[in-house]
């Protein structure tokens, strides 16, 4: 029988980690997601596995990426400003296929910022990551719970698609607790990893991990190909919430821990009398622009609410075409926007 | 009665090396090595950005492209994950002493049980001859074009000298590979750094100077000279660190 456990976000992550058959962790330590390098630097050596501090975040990408070359499951875990320093290492990995599970637990930007929560990563974990054509699968949780099913499918979904999947979270989720069961998921089916590079043992001919490719119609084609499984990406991995959306006039768009907020206030506007309604983008990418654009044809606004000065308020303009207004709300630099601020903004917009 | 064939760890894709470079010499040491120990099968490599970058193409064994740099850390994640396989990178001076410095001291620090074949040539090559971290003072490159000015440009790295220093280095020995009494020594110090790796003893590094005619401006006679008058002066050959010889007191 499952049971649940009161847990912080950061370690829930490491725990959910274990849990899919991640045993090989490389960090470096940052607030506010210290907590999963400390849960792994305890947890790992009871079950066989490796916690490693790595001398930066750059050799902390690159372990992972010689780690996730041998075919093992392996991941680790920044903040915002380490996100970047990794940013290299995240292309190669693209590029070299390899399967990898990041953690972004953002804080305010830019430079060094600050260190309370923030979602103005958004445009960096699902444009420009790395240099060069590419994504990556981005997985935004909005509950300790989720945080733990989401980590165990983003090792599920980057194995499948032979890509780093990143867990977008931030300073609130990362230190919050709430009651999380980790018996609740069911694990996918996992292909044999016959691309890894672990010692050919005689059997086989050579395996190359490799990103570079001299001759550009070679190049073309290996990014037209990765380009194709992303279109079956976004055709069968697109995750989303909806809240009260089906006679919503006014529909909030928010995801991770800033849905929470927009719920409450979305409940507040509801019982004033304004049809409001929430769409909690799950996966950032893929985003859910098909049924956003959906929404467009029977709601009358959007109005995005973010901690950032508005990055996936773009992606909703671009997914509803123009059809409908969407409107922005957000606070940044660490400062959260309380229930009454969001409201606010429903019933300023909702007129 | 074959007498001389090539090891079975190199394919068969001809080197794409310029005449007189002495890469094609250390990537046959090292697959000679590989074939003695008999740990193809078991052996992963991680090729550098550098001239070396298609090392992944001649060795036999499963091999990763590594970015700038950044081979010690792939290695260290290839080692964590499978401790018993044998590891190591080849990389150049660039690579190794300039942009990827963190991740070689770290290597040493750590004792990561993976082993470096370290290719210094004084200079850039991939990239047409620029100054790299071991250019010679007073030495013409594209970028020192008026020769390596210390006030301006500072000193060279003396890189085997600086990891013995680190008490996780097992072995570091400087080798050349300029005459054939040089080559077979730099073939029993790779020997010797896959043996230290085989018994877990910890981080093991082979320095071998090498040459690069192209970018030096001269025939590969007069660069293997040079190399001996000029390098070799300012980079002494030897062991710098060897654990498993006990000190006389």
């Amino acid at each position: 029988m499952s049971k649940k456990i009161l847990m912080k976000g950061n370690e829930a992550i490491a725990e959910a980690a274990i849990k899919a058959g991640c045993r090989l962790f490389f960090g470096y330590p940052i607030t506010p997601q210290t907590e999963v390098a400390e849960t792994f630097a305890k947890r790992m050596p009871k079950v066989d596995g490796l916690c490693v501090q790595a001398e930066s975040e750059i050799a902390a990408i690159n372990m992972v990426l010689g780690a996730a070359s041998t075919g093992k499951r392996v991941m680790t875990s920044s903040s915002s400003p380490g996100i970047s320093l990794k940013s290299e290492g995240i292309s190669y990995i693209v590029g070299s296929d390899l399967p990898c599970v990041i953690v972004n637990v953002q804080r305010g930007g830019p430079g060094l910022g600050g260190i309370q929560p923030s979602q103005a990563d958004y445009y960096q974990a699902t444009r420009a990551l790395g240099h060069g054509d590419q994504h990556i699968l981005v997985l935004a949780p909005a509950s300790i719970q989720e945080i733990a099913d989401l980590t165990m499918e983003a090792f599920d979904l980057s194995d499948i698609y032979r890509m780093p999947a990143m867990i977008l979270a931030d300073g609130a989720l990362g230190q919050m607790m709430e009651p999380v069961d980790f018996e609740a998921r069911t694990p996918r089916e996992i292909p044999e990893k016959t691309w890894a590079a672990c010692g050919h043992d005689g059997k086989r001919k050579h395996n190359i991990v490799n990103s570079l490719y001299i001759e550009p119609d070679e190049l073309e084609r290996t990014v037209i190909e990765r380009f194709e499984k992303y279109k079956k990406i976004e055709k069968t991995e697109v995750k989303y919430e909806e809240y009260l959306t089906d006679d919503a006039d006014i529909v909030v768009v928010a995801f991770g821990i800033t849905a929470r907020i927009a719920k409450s206030a979305v409940n507040a506007a509801r019982k004033k009398g304004i049809k409001a309604g929430l769409f909690r983008p799950i996966t950032l990418w893929p985003f859910p622009s098909e049924r956003l654009n959906q929404l467009a044809d029977s709601t009358k606004k959007f109005l995005a609410v973010e901690l950032s000065m508005g990055q996936m308020v773009e992606d909703v303009k671009l997914a509803t075409q123009f059809k409908k207004p969407v409107e922005f709300f957000g606070r940044t630099g660490g400062m959260m926007p309380s229930v009454n601020e969001v409201l606010e903004n429903i019933e300023k917009y909702a007129e | 009665m074959v007498v001389f064939d090539k090891p079975k760890a190199l394919t068969d894709v001809p080197f794409h090396y310029c005449p007189g470079c002495t890469h094609g010499i250390v990537h046959r040491l090292v697959a000679e090595v590989i074939d003695e120990f008999g740990i193809e099968g078991k052996t992963v490599g991680i090729a550098p950005v550098g001239c070396s970058v298609f090392a992944y193409n001649y060795f036999n064994c499963d091999m990763i492209e590594a970015p700038h740099g950044r081979a010690p850390a792939v290695a260290t994640g290839v080692k964590r994950a499978m401790p018993d396989n044998f590891v190591f990178t080849y990389q150049g001076d660039g690579d190794l002493a300039a942009i990827g410095t963190a991740e070689t001291v770290h290597v040493g620090a750590r004792g990561e049980n993976i082993t470096i074949i370290f290719i210094n040539n004084a200079i850039y090559g991939m990239t047409g001859g620029q100054m790299a971290p071991t250019t010679l003072p007073g030495q013409y490159s594209t970028t020192s074009p008026y020769g390596r000015d210390l006030k301006l440009q500072g000193n060279p790295i003396r890189v085997c000298e600086m990891l013995a220093t680190l008490d996780g280095t097992a072995y570091a020995e400087r080798v050349a590979v300029d005459c054939v009494k040089n080559i077979n020594n730099a073939k029993k110090a790779i020997r010797k750094a896959f043996e230290v790796q085989k018994n877990k003893l910890g981080f093991s590094i082979v320095e071998v100077l090498s040459t690069c005619p192209t970018n030096w401006g001269k025939t590969p006679q007069e660069a293997l000279e040079w190399l001996r008058s000029d390098m070799m002066p300012f980079y002494p050959l030897g062991v710098y660190k060897d654990i498993t010889v006990k000190e006389d007191k």
